[in-house]
């Protein structure tokens, strides 16, 4: 899997926890861009990222991540 | 289920479905359950409209009659407390205090119940605590009383204990999916340190699914028949074909399965469901295993309708429904074949059909995880339900001998008994409350510890009624609940029967006794009211037909013209059993 085929099949994950077909994430994407993107949502987005690359984030992960260009460096080191 | 398709269900509720009302009060987060919970209830066709507490604060919302909790005014008040908390509570006891941790912790639970049931009539769901070992002494914390283990298991038992005499609260047994699934998909550490919260994505919509069993149940949607096919379903083989020697029960084969499920299928029937059987057989071919086969645990007797015969499947059902004269929602079928399952679901939308797994080894696993027949009462009379149906089939019989229907009625030599809510029957009495849905002017739902209060309550009168005849007991059938008025008039607030002993005159009985109970209280007028449901259509013209008086919604009747209704049942002195 490239790098590019992680964020499609991040937008994929994203698309589907907002309900919202219009999101496109980037390297940059953080909670302040995506409206519903609270700290409940975190813990749903966080645990289908894990579904869908069948790995799993550390505690320390999920509570550093700052953008998703993070999250997507952490996806390629598990790979 | 996956708690994103729950999310997005309980995001866009439908406001034509029925509401109910629930608060939730926990030590932990509590949100996704909440998710989970309107999801799943949206799957089961009502809405939940939920009052979510903050975050530890359940002391706060139950001891202040001003708080958020009471004015929500909810039906129901779940309670989540987790093990997680009560572990680091747990280690910063001394020793010599940690023996006595499960007892003392029972007693601030069962102080939440009092004060909830002091305060309103909301049900308590309690869900009970996950357990684990947490590897200080391995095995051995088992036999050490002053181990987290040890007084956790302890507490679980303490809270059944418990619960067995606070009669307004129901526990969720969330323990016995964390054994059934196990702990590593009921739990994820990293949400519990990062969000407080004690269950995994993955567990909650189970979690969320054994809560709305029980608030099912609370609302009146219990399964009261199990239909059954035969062949491969409750023996091995085809007994059309392979004879009564050649079927797989008891020793023989894989007959152990089939026996075990029996078995099980014998306890639903100890604790009130009814069996029956719908299979594509000659008649007398299909009776010979339980009439002849030794190793069979059913017998005739313990079905309360038998069909054989080579009709499609779903008119026969709708043939047992129809004679049991119960909901079709309330019904179960059970069939290895795909097709017949298929064939049934089609066609009959409203009942259960759960797809058995190929290998009749696994018939229990799944039924038993599908945790169908979720109850929230139960009654000593429940065992006796099939002998009634029975009995039910011989006066089908003997009405054909009688040229009119009265001269049958008559024949039958009914005695019926009215006497005031009594202990004893609490259980049996809220029962019918929760499970009476046609023949019920207003439905509402009691819980045992509710039925308690009333009876204490010198606002009402209360009325239970049972119903015998020659050729059996009907057992406890009518319940009624009159409101005094301030002007010393009756305000009907139950009144409900059940349908078993519809047409036999047990409605004029029961009008012209609270018509006597009127003239007692010195009242002059009584009143009733109709609340309409998808179920109850047959009583819409119930009280004009018992010569009661319609105004706009409600009916009314003078005490001093009303006229007596006819009936053939006498009315015999209340004899506490």
């Amino acid at each position: 899997m490239t790098i590019n085929d992680v964020y499609l099949a991040l937008d994929e994950v994203f698309q589907d926890e907002f309900d919202d077909k219009s999101i496109h994430v980037t390297e940059t994407t953080t909670a302040n861009d995506i409206e519903d993107w609270d700290s409940l949502e975190h813990i749903n987005l966080v645990v289908a990222v894990e579904k869908r690359f069948n790995m799993k984030f550390t505690m320390g992960e999920v509570a550093g991540m700052k953008n998703v260009g993070e999250m997507v460096s952490i996806i390629m080191k598990r790979m | 289920m996956d708690f994103n398709t729950l999310k997005k269900r309980a995001s866009k509720t439908d406001p034509d479905l029925p509401k109910y009302k629930l608060a939730i009060l926990g030590d932990c987060a509590t949100q996704h359950i909440a998710t989970a919970l309107r999801g799943t209830a949206d799957l089961h066709g009502f809405t939940l409209d939920i009052f979510d507490s903050d975050y530890n604060q359940i002391f706060e919302q139950i001891i202040d009659d001003q708080s958020e909790l009471y004015q929500f005014s909810p039906q129901s008040i779940l309670l989540i407390l987790c093990a997680e908390k009560l572990e680091a509570s747990f280690m910063c006891l001394p020793e010599r205090e940690r023996v006595s941790f499960a007892d003392n912790t029972i007693k601030t639970i069962q102080q939440y119940w009092s004060v909830i049931s002091a305060k309103t009539s909301a049900s308590v769901l309690q869900f009970n605590f996950a357990y684990y070992n947490d590897g200080v002494t391995g095995s051995f914390t088992l036999r050490e009383p002053a181990s987290f283990a040890y007084q956790l298991q302890k507490l679980n038992y303490l809270l059944s204990e418990a619960a067995v005499k606070h009669k307004n609260v129901l526990l969720v047994d969330v323990n016995g999916i964390q054994s059934l699934y196990g702990r590593n998909v009921f739990r994820d550490s990293k949400l519990y340190y990062l969000a407080k919260m004690p269950f995994s994505l993955e567990a909650l919509p189970i979690i969320a699914q054994r809560t709305v069993d029980v608030l099912e149940a609370l609302r009146g949607h219990e399964k009261k028949c199990v239909v059954l096919d035969l062949d491969n379903t409750l023996w091995g083989g085809a007994i059309g074909d392979d004879g009564i020697e050649g079927i797989q029960v008891g020793e023989l084969g894989t007959g152990h399965a089939f026996t075990d499920f029996q078995l099980w299928l014998r306890e639903l029937k100890k604790r009130g469901i009814l069996l029956a059987v719908c299979s594509k057989n000659n008649e007398d071919t299909a009776r010979e295993p339980f009439e002849k086969h030794p190793d069979m645990v059913l017998r005739m007797d313990d079905f309360a309708m038998f069909i054989a015969n080579w009709e499609d499947k779903a008119s026969n059902i709708i043939r047992i429904q129809q004679t049991l004269n119960i909901g079709m929602d309330s019904m179960v079928f059970l069939d290895d074949n795909p097709f017949e399952r298929e064939q049934v679901r089609s066609a009959i939308r409203e009942i259960s059909v759960p797809d058995l797994p190929e290998d009749p080894a696994l018939y229990l696993d799944i039924l038993q995880s599908l945790n169908l027949f979720e109850t929230v009462s139960y009654s000593s009379a429940d065992n006796q339900r099939t002998e009634q149906y029975q009995q039910e089939a011989q006066r089908a019989v003997m009405k054909a001998t009688y040229s009119s229907y009265d001269e049958y009625l008559e024949s039958l030599d009914m005695h019926a008994v009215s006497a005031p809510f009594d202990k004893f029957y609490f259980p049996r009495i809220a029962q019918l409350t929760q499970r009476s849905n046609q023949f019920n002017l207003r439905t509402v739902r009691y819980t045992e510890g509710q039925i308690q209060e009333i009876a204490d309550d010198t606002t009402h009168i209360t009325r239970y009624y049972s119903l015998r005849d020659k050729i059996g007991d009907y057992g406890l059938i009518g319940v009624v609940i009159l409101d005094k008025l301030p002007d010393n008039n009756l305000f009907i607030s139950e009144l409900l029967m059940s349908c078993r002993v519809l047409k036999r005159g047990m409605e004029e009985f029961i009008i012209n006794n609270i018509i006597k109970m009127a003239e007692e209280n010195g009242s002059s007028r009584v009143f009733a009211e109709y609340i309409e449901t998808p179920k109850n259509g047959m009583v819409a013209e119930f009280y004009q037909r018992m010569g009661f008086a319609k105004v706009g919604t409600k009916f009314y009747a003078d005490i001093s013209t009303f006229k007596t209704c006819k009936t053939s049942i006498k009315e015999e002195n209340y004899d506490h059993k």
